[in-house]
């Protein structure tokens, strides 16, 4: 296992380079420079253009740039905002347990719901229950994202006044962040009421963001099991006569985890981009907004430094999802 | 039971208490994450907003809900007869916020003048580039050539001199760039080499003092008791950040905060219906214009300017483009700014004639492009759109439109150039409500291959404008400017196309709310009904 490990981590570094070259030329390759937005629509003389262009750095040739970044990147200086003059790697882990706080309880959400509905029309297949759970899957696939959190938010928030309309928590309760995950915070500040206030806040987000992984979990539980249904050795636990629950439960569903933990595994990116659209409707403060945001003012430092960023965590979540697979099955540990 | 009942007696009696002591909060959904909280570096109105407006004072002010400049900082001045120095006569006994980091020993007083504007202005200042040296405004207001000097006669008397008369610097003064910090403050991070929080913690003289930033979530600032112009009359003032609109408007429903800013324009007419909710509007400070480039050929013959303009159905536009928020423009100044000449005729909108004036300068089967710009601007919601329209409007005449469209930083890059091809889609919001932030920038001659989009050059026009700029006296101004717009529309660079209308909901409570005319939102002097 150690060796496995290894191997990926060893794996890592032209991932990262490569991430690191296509994070700088990504943003460059854009028209417009954050000097000519700066100005607006007044414009600006050549002169105080080349002078602010010269003070960002910007006037040296491309390779320079690339170098003088990679050197600060690789000891751990990911450059400062042109527009907050903030450390960018500040900037992002105050923004970050935001988006992780919602992505987690999105998969939550997604797993706890579609792994068992996937279980569960895969075992009643062409029922009732099986039909209107992969139909559903389908639109749920299909909804814009945009669309479906405003349509939440008019009917649970502005109609029924169940939920709060957007933000991370109600503005009556003032503490400081301790961990920058509002569930845990809330708590450790010991006011009555914040802990269901937040709550109340992730409810709307979490359905959004996680619809889509929802849907997908879903239908590949199904798919997995099926197959997995209809092999040898589950005909051999059914004649052992093994209760039914045992069967799927056990035998059938552990076996079909295992391309449904690689979907989880990639569905990280889907919630990273559904997190740039969840964030900005629901006000919640993460890295998604402040992404589009940086890639709008032009703010380079800010684009490439949170793209690298983001790009280590999901090579790190990639990584343990690889050892999970590994955990639940050794002979992939034991082929490369 | 009894230990329940008990309970229930404690719960009431807390609640009964934070009653008697509730203070008054009010709750603005703004639209935006401001940069940072020092205005000088930037340029953007969601900063302004959050940090110069309630945080800051300057030594001159705009009245609120005015255009008017009244003394603020500065209790009044003396200007030379010749119009270059300045003498501002400090308000004495004015405190600096007091906060869990920064604890004042002093009054504002002369230094503090001297600090905001020296470091935006000297290179060798150790603030020059603590923020990196985008001092956005103090160069684009023209301040680094209009300064000669900034002296400190005495602890209260300040000296500015200019290198040449300029009657709209008083209104510069009442900017947000020109808000005044502590130099006590920034002395001591500087000692303890923390100068990026003058950016972060901000302490100002103004109505409200800042009390903590949650990142792209929460602004707290609570109300400065010794505020020099009185305490205001609301306790807390919190930004709930709600990027989306129509999030906005939903939290306002929902009581969820008092008042918001920008509305969708599709949503303005059930607002204005919406009984739970009060609807404030003014026009805008805007000009959305269409800019022929009248270096190149045709468009350099006025004729065939004047034809296109009257090929032109702006109230077509008003309808599709803004939904009926918005208003005709004539001028290239709105309205509501001093010296509009109302008198000034528009050219109507008359295709037959414009055919006719087309053939008579000689343009057959012209074709052109018309640029749009990719983004919604408050002076045109839908660039692409009103091209469209256009489009159809000059084939009325004969005459075949491309609409070309870039990015918006390229935009803004290829739209400065001489050499143009086409007539392009632009607009401008008013800085400092002076027509010469208007005139001057947009149409003078200093202007071609920059602001001036026209590249226009009228020896006329342009010495109106200037000299308007070196007189003090306000009649004087508006006769020369009135006379500037005459020239303006007979040359007609442009085709004036609209003002649009500010609008802004917000709960039944509030009282005493006054739209900016300037688009800032500000809240001192408003109060909530309990």
């Amino acid at each position: 296992m150690f060796g496995f490990i290894l191997r990926r981590l060893g794996l890592l570094i032209p991932t990262f380079i490569g991430v690191s070259l296509v994070a700088f030329f990504f943003i460059r390759l854009l028209p417009g420079d954050p000097v000519l937005l700066l100005a607006g629509e007044r414009g600006i003389s050549p002169e105080r253009y080349a002078e602010l262009m010269h003070r960002f750095g910007f006037d040296l040739p491309l390779w320079q740039q690339f170098i003088t970044y990679f050197t600060d990147l690789v000891q751990g200086d990911f450059g400062t905002s042109i527009s907050t003059k903030k450390p960018i790697f500040t900037e992002f882990f105050t923004l970050f347990p935001a988006t992780l706080e919602l992505s987690f309880c999105a998969v939550i959400f997604a797993v706890v719901l579609g792994v068992p509905a996937g279980v569960i029309a895969a075992v009643k297949r062409n029922s009732w229950f099986d039909h209107t759970a992969m139909a559903t899957a389908l639109v749920g696939y299909s909804m814009p994202i945009f669309w479906w959190a405003l349509l939440l938010i008019i009917v649970f928030s502005g109609m029924l006044g169940w939920t709060p309309v957007s933000g991370r928590i109600s503005l009556m309760f003032f503490f400081p962040k301790v961990t920058g995950f509002m569930l845990i915070d809330s708590l450790l500040s010991g006011k009555a009421g914040a802990f269901q206030s937040a709550v109340s806040h992730l409810i709307l987000p979490t359905i959004v963001l996680g619809t889509i992984p929802l849907a997908v979990i879903a239908r590949q539980t199904r798919s997995a099991m099926l197959e997995v249904l209809g092999e040898d050795y589950i005909r051999t636990a059914k004649a052992k006569g093994l209760s039914p629950f045992r069967v799927v439960a056990v035998h059938a569903l552990r076996n079909a985890l295992i391309p449904v933990i690689t979907t989880i595994g990639l569905q990280i990116g889907v919630l990273m981009a559904g997190a740039i659209l969840t964030e900005t409707i629901f006000s919640w403060p993460g890295i998604g907004k402040w992404m589009v945001d940086s890639i709008f003012r032009r703010d380079y430092p800010a684009v490439q430094g949170g793209l690298v960023l983001i790009a280590l965590i999901v090579m790190g979540v990639n990584l343990v999802v690889d050892m999970l697979y590994g955990l639940v099955n050794p002979k992939i540990r034991h082929q490369r | 039971m009894k230990t329940m009942s008990r309970l229930l007696a404690a719960t009431m009696l807390v609640a009964g208490l934070a009653g008697a002591a509730h203070a008054k909060t009010f709750v603005y959904c703004s639209e935006g994450s401001p940069e940072g909280f020092d205005p000088a570096p930037y340029a953007a109105g969601t900063t302004f907003d959050a940090s110069s407006k309630p945080v800051y004072s300057r030594l001159t002010e705009f009245e609120r809900g005015t255009t008017n400049v009244v003394p603020g900082l500065a209790e009044s001045w003396d200007i030379s007869e010749d119009g270059t120095v300045y003498t501002f006569h400090l308000r004495k006994g004015v405190k600096f916020h007091t906060t869990e980091y920064f604890t004042p020993t002093r009054d504002f007083n002369a230094d503090d003048v001297i600090f905001s504007f020296q470091r935006q202005n000297d290179k060798n200042d150790p603030w020059y580039s603590y923020a990196g040296g985008t001092w956005e405004y103090w160069t684009g207001m023209d301040m680094p050539n209009l300064v000669k000097s900034v002296e400190k006669v005495d602890d209260y008397t300040v000296k500015l001199t200019l290198t040449a008369a300029n009657a709209p610097m008083l209104a510069n003064l009442a900017m947000d760039f020109a808000s005044i910090l502590s130099k006590e403050y920034a002395d001591k991070l500087a000692a303890e080499g923390k100068q990026p929080d003058l950016n972060q913690l901000p302490v100002g003289t103004g109505p409200f003092q800042f009390v903590a930033y949650e990142k792209d979530a929460v602004i707290r600032y609570q109300a400065f008791a010794d505020y020099w112009g009185g305490k205001q009359k609301i306790d807390d003032l919190v930004f709930a950040i709600t990027p989306d609109a129509s999030v906005r408007l939903q939290k306002l429903k929902a009581g969820e905060c008092q008042l918001m800013p920008y509305p969708n324009p599709a949503d303005v007419e059930a607002l204005q219906t919406d009984d739970s909710i009060q609807l404030m509007s003014q026009a805008g400070l805007n000009i959305g214009y269409l800019a022929y480039n009248t270096m190149m050929k045709p468009f350099d013959d006025v004729r065939v300017r004047k034809a296109l303009n009257m090929a032109i159905n702006k109230k077509a536009i008003i309808d599709a483009v803004f939904q009926g928020t918005g208003q005709e423009a004539k001028n290239p100044i709105p309205p509501t700014m001093w010296s509009y000449n109302d008198n000034v005729q528009d050219d109507p909108y008359d295709p037959e004639a414009a055919k006719k004036l087309l053939a008579e300068a000689g343009v057959k089967d012209l074709s052109m492009k018309v640029w749009a710009m990719p983004v919604s601007r408050p002076y045109n919601p839908n660039a692409r759109r009103m091209a469209e329209l256009i489009q159809a409007d000059f084939a009325n005449v004969g005459v075949k439109v491309e609409i070309v469209s870039y990015e918006w930083a390229e935009y803004l890059k290829r739209g400065q150039d001489k050499a143009r091809d086409g007539a392009l889609l632009q607009g401008w919001t008013g800085d400092n409500g002076d027509p010469d932030n208007f005139l001057a920038v947009l149409l003078g001659c200093s202007g071609v291959g920059g602001s001036n989009r026209a590249n226009w050059c009228n020896e006329e026009f342009n010495n109106l404008v200037v000299k308007a700029s070196k007189v003090s006296d306000v009649a004087e101004r508006t006769k020369l400017y009135e006379d500037a717009q005459v020239i303006f529309k007979k040359e007609a660079p442009w085709a004036t196309i609209a003002h649009s209308t500010t609008y802004v909901p917000m709960s039944k409570a509030v009282i005493d709310y006054k739209v900016d005319p300037l688009g800032s939102h500000r809240f001192d002097g408003v109060d909530i009904a309990e």
